[in-house]
């Protein structure tokens, strides 16, 4: 029960700063972003990002609510593609490929960059129908049998086969809230992603079940590169090995984790964290 | 004073409802007090009769069944996907908008002219004849409105948070609608169509603009059959001088009304029970 | 790629359906606007649309539609008369008065009142309400314009009702707190002040009321009569646009004859009637929509 994880060794005493290359990590660059604009209407909402988010690490993104974190978030797999009048500028390259170019097919975008909601989302159907979906529709499993196996899978992955091995097909909505989104998270490793993103995936949730939540993320990135948003800052501390602060649709800082907790560059991260404003 | 024409002011309003609902109340007497004992289960089985005493409304209820349960096969896909359309994919086009202000005159053109539709295009120029077929078409486009309409309310019920789910998988917009969507806005949709069907049971100008005839001795073998319906043979049977007759119409509406009101209960059933499970 | 393919295939059917309501529309302009040019090409326009007389039917032909627009005038002006203030006060007491408890079991009773098919309120007209008129009025005729038109403005009370009530609650409750707050009566503040709020909304619903009583068929081809006959007296015979298309399509009246065009004219004139109400009213709805969004 250890929940907050250690920083990474590798991590000690390098210093990382806004638009270096972080050469801390041996860690390749998983998601480059360069000037990126976004637009709701003509409002805009993300003025100039750049960041470069490495692999099988967890990044935080923290602000306060507004700030764009969550907007940015979703820039990543082109989830604001669904709202309409919505437009985006800049660049975002993900293992060297732009993913906004005009062949890029958001299908198989999405299949390679899961998602986790704020709120959970689990579809009104069995609980193994809502792991089995993603791998139905993309035609990832040949057999009954793969499929079964594949849904335990990513159950265990998401810690909670135990809580549901022998009620598959029950009705997700009898899950607690926590189990819930646990659910909603091996529905997303179901369909193995490489990258995780997380919308504040715990904000709903009791301090318990938070504690599960992250824990899981801690195992989770062995294999898979984690993007979380969270407006709880000891959790970002908790879980990330980089944190991204955003402040008005700009990001301010992005360093690792225990130096914008301990040694900010900036002054408005350092009146933030310390919660002086925000 | 004004204490008094406040008072007297609430009264006069709520009489105002309370004639509608007596009213209401006579019709119902009138009709069973009619009606009531010709009903049984031989004017249930018996064909149409020039004898009053024999005559009973079996070729006209299976019409009448003919017709509906073809009219929905025909109203269900066209307007649940017209709907799917407005309210998924074209929300916001001036072309949408267009189809939409369109779509709430249709729903207030009268039946009648639904009517001369028919005649002129399905029986003559389609050449379907005064068939099943030709009828069904026909209320189909009538009931097509109010279908479109309460699949769009069923499908604006449908959370976001469960398409965002759903394209975070991987899905593609259709494979959302067809797996996600749909099936949660379906009683919805069904109760929509349900409400539709019980208004289009009870049509009598559009069908007899097309022909539909008001003497038929056998009951509809096909889709291309000719027919002859409910609301039709009552019609025919008012019509007629003897007051023996009028006590057929009399039996006959409350045969239909029957139909109808189970229609509708069937629609609230299939609501509650969606309300339910919304709650759950 | 095929995925796309597909994709894009299942919007083009799904516009297809949508679009289906345009064809609805165009199919019943085209049919009704060829054979009203064929009907024209054999009677004058004007000849048509004020002459007095109607007799398609008999040896002696007159086309003049007037008859029947009267008679269509005359029955929905009763109606009216009935559905509109009481399906206004109605909707007053159901909005500003009624318990919430009594206005639960009513509004489903209104329901059904809307939902009885037509034909059964034809046969109340000429089986229960007519005998009834007679017995007051021993001149009434067995078939006249008063009996269906009391019933159909029994039938239309309903919509009114139910739509001038979502009018009225649409009016924030700031608005009757401010009537209130000035010592106003329930009296005062409803019709001074929630109904010209409800304004449009409410003249939105009345002009539907009137589009749907000028189609009503049913009621009038059965108790109204098929006499058509230019007056103004609600005691005699008359026929209605509506009853004489049922009248013609009842006989075995062959395509692309001059009677058989006559159903057409009519019912163009009809279509061209209620479409321009219903036109104003979807226009006075959006503009009260715009007025408390």
């Amino acid at each position: 029960m250890n929940a907050t994880p250690p920083v990474p060794a590798s991590l000690a005493g390098v210093a990382a700063r806004p638009g270096q290359h972080v050469n801390a990590l041996d860690s390749p660059v998983k998601i480059n972003v360069d000037g990126l604009n976004f637009f709701y209407g003509p409002k805009r909402a993300l003025d100039g990002i750049s960041i470069q988010i490495r692999a099988k690490l967890v990044t935080a993104f923290i602000g306060p609510s507004g700030c764009g974190k969550s907007t940015f978030l979703r820039t990543l797999n082109r989830m604001n593609d669904i709202i309409p009048m919505t437009r985006v500028e800049g660049t975002v390259l993900i293992d060297g490929e732009s993913i906004y170019d005009a062949g890029v097919d958001v299908v198989h975008l999405r299949r390679k960059v899961g998602m986790v909601f704020q709120k959970s989302n689990p579809f009104p159907k069995s609980i193994f129908e809502n792991v089995s979906y993603g791998l139905r529709i993309n035609g990832l499993v040949k057999s009954k049998a793969e499929m079964a196996d594949r849904v335990e899978e990513s159950l265990r992955q998401a810690a909670i086969w135990d809580e549901v091995k022998d009620r598959l097909h029950d009705s997700a909505l009898a899950l607690s809230g926590g189990q819930q989104q646990r659910l909603c998270i091996a529905r997303a490793l179901a369909i193995r992603p490489e990258i995780l993103l997380m919308d504040e995936p715990a904000s709903a949730l009791d301090p318990i079940a938070t504690q599960r939540i992250e824990e899981l993320i801690y195992e989770l990135k062995k294999q898979y590169t984690i993007v979380i948003v969270t407006h709880n800052m000891q959790q970002a501390a908790r879980v990330s090995d980089f944190t991204a602060f955003f402040w008005l649709g700009r990001l301010v800082e992005f360093d690792r984790t225990d130096r914008i907790f301990t040694a900010p560059a900036e002054k408005l991260t350092e009146d933030y964290v310390t919660g002086r404003c925000g | 004073m004004r204490k008094h024409a406040d008072v007297i002011f609430e009264f006069v309003s709520l009489g105002a409802l309370l004639v509608a609902l007596a009213a209401l109340a006579a019709l119902v007497f009138d009709l069973v007090s009619d009606g009531g004992s010709r009903l049984s289960w031989q004017f249930l089985t018996n064909i149409a009769s020039r004898n009053a005493e024999n005559a009973g409304v079996y070729h006209a209820l299976m019409g009448s069944i003919w017709v509906i349960a073809l009219t929905g096969a025909l109203a269900l896909p066209a307007g649940v996907a017209a709907a799917i359309y407005l309210e998924e994919y074209g929300s916001r086009s001036r072309t949408a908008r267009f189809i939409e202000l369109n779509i709430s005159n249709l729903a207030a053109v009268p039946s009648i002219i639904y009517g001369l539709l028919g005649l002129g295009l399905f029986v003559r120029l389609m050449a379907m004849g005064q068939s099943v077929m030709a009828g069904a078409a026909t209320l189909a486009l009538l009931a097509l409105p109010v279908v479109i309409m309460s699949t769009r309310e069923a499908l604006r019920t449908v959370p976001n948070t469960i398409r965002e789910g759903s394209y975070a998988l991987g899905a593609t917009k259709w494979q959302t609608i067809w797996n996600q969507v749909l099936p949660m806005a379906l009683p919805g949709v069904l109760t929509g169509l349900i409400l539709a069907l019980s208004r289009a049971i009870g049509e009598t100008a559009p069908l007899i603009t097309i022909g539909a005839l008001t003497y038929i001795p056998f009951a509809p073998d096909g889709i291309w059959s000719k027919f002859t319906v409910l609301p039709i043979q009552v019609f025919n049977w008012v019509s007629r001088p003897q007051p023996e007759f009028k006590a057929n119409a009399a039996a006959g509406i409350l045969v239909l009304m029957v139909l109808l009101l189970s229609m509708n209960a069937i629609a609230i059933v299939v609501r509650d029970r969606q309300q339910r499970r919304g709650r759950a | 790629m095929t995925t796309r393919t597909l994709e894009w295939i299942i919007e083009r059917a799904l516009f297809l359906c949508a679009a289906l309501s345009l064809l609805t529309t165009g199919g019943i302009i085209a049919v009704l606007a060829f054979e009203t040019y064929e009907f024209l090409r054999e009677v004058p326009v004007l000849d048509f649309l004020t002459g007095t007389e109607w007799t398609p039917l008999f040896s002696n032909q007159k086309f003049g539609v007037l008859p029947l627009v009267v008679g269509t005038m005359l029955v929905s002006s009763i109606a009216m008369v009935v559905a509109l203030p009481m399906g206004l006060l109605s909707a007053i007491y159901l909005s500003e008065y009624s318990p919430s408890g009594f206005r639960r079991i009513v509004k489903p009773v209104l329901e059904i009142l809307a939902g009885v098919p037509t034909v059964v309120y034809g046969y109340f007209a000429l089986t229960f309400v007519t005998p009834l008129l007679q017995q007051i009025f021993p001149t009434l005729s067995g078939f006249n314009a008063l009996s269906p038109g009391l019933v159909m403005g029994l039938m239309i009370l309903p919509l009114v009702s139910s739509l001038s009530e979502d009018a009225m609650r649409a009016v924030p409750q700031g608005l009757r707190e401010g009537s209130y707050a000035l010592g106003a009566t329930r009296m005062q503040t409803a019709l001074k002040v929630v109904v010209p709020a409800a304004f449009s909304g409410i003249t939105a619903a009345f002009i539907l009321a009137v589009s749907r009583a000028i189609g009503e068929t049913m009621i009038v081809a059965i108790a109204a009569g098929q006499q058509p006959r230019l007056t103004g007296n609600p005691f005699v015979p008359i026929e209605t646009m509506t009853a004489y298309i049922v009248q013609v399509s009842l006989g075995d009246t062959p395509q692309g004859t001059i009677e058989y065009r006559t159903i057409f004219a009519v019912g163009m004139l009809l279509f061209v009637m209620t479409f321009g109400l219903n036109l104003f009213s979807t226009w006075l709805r959006e503009r009260f929509r715009e007025e408390y969004a």
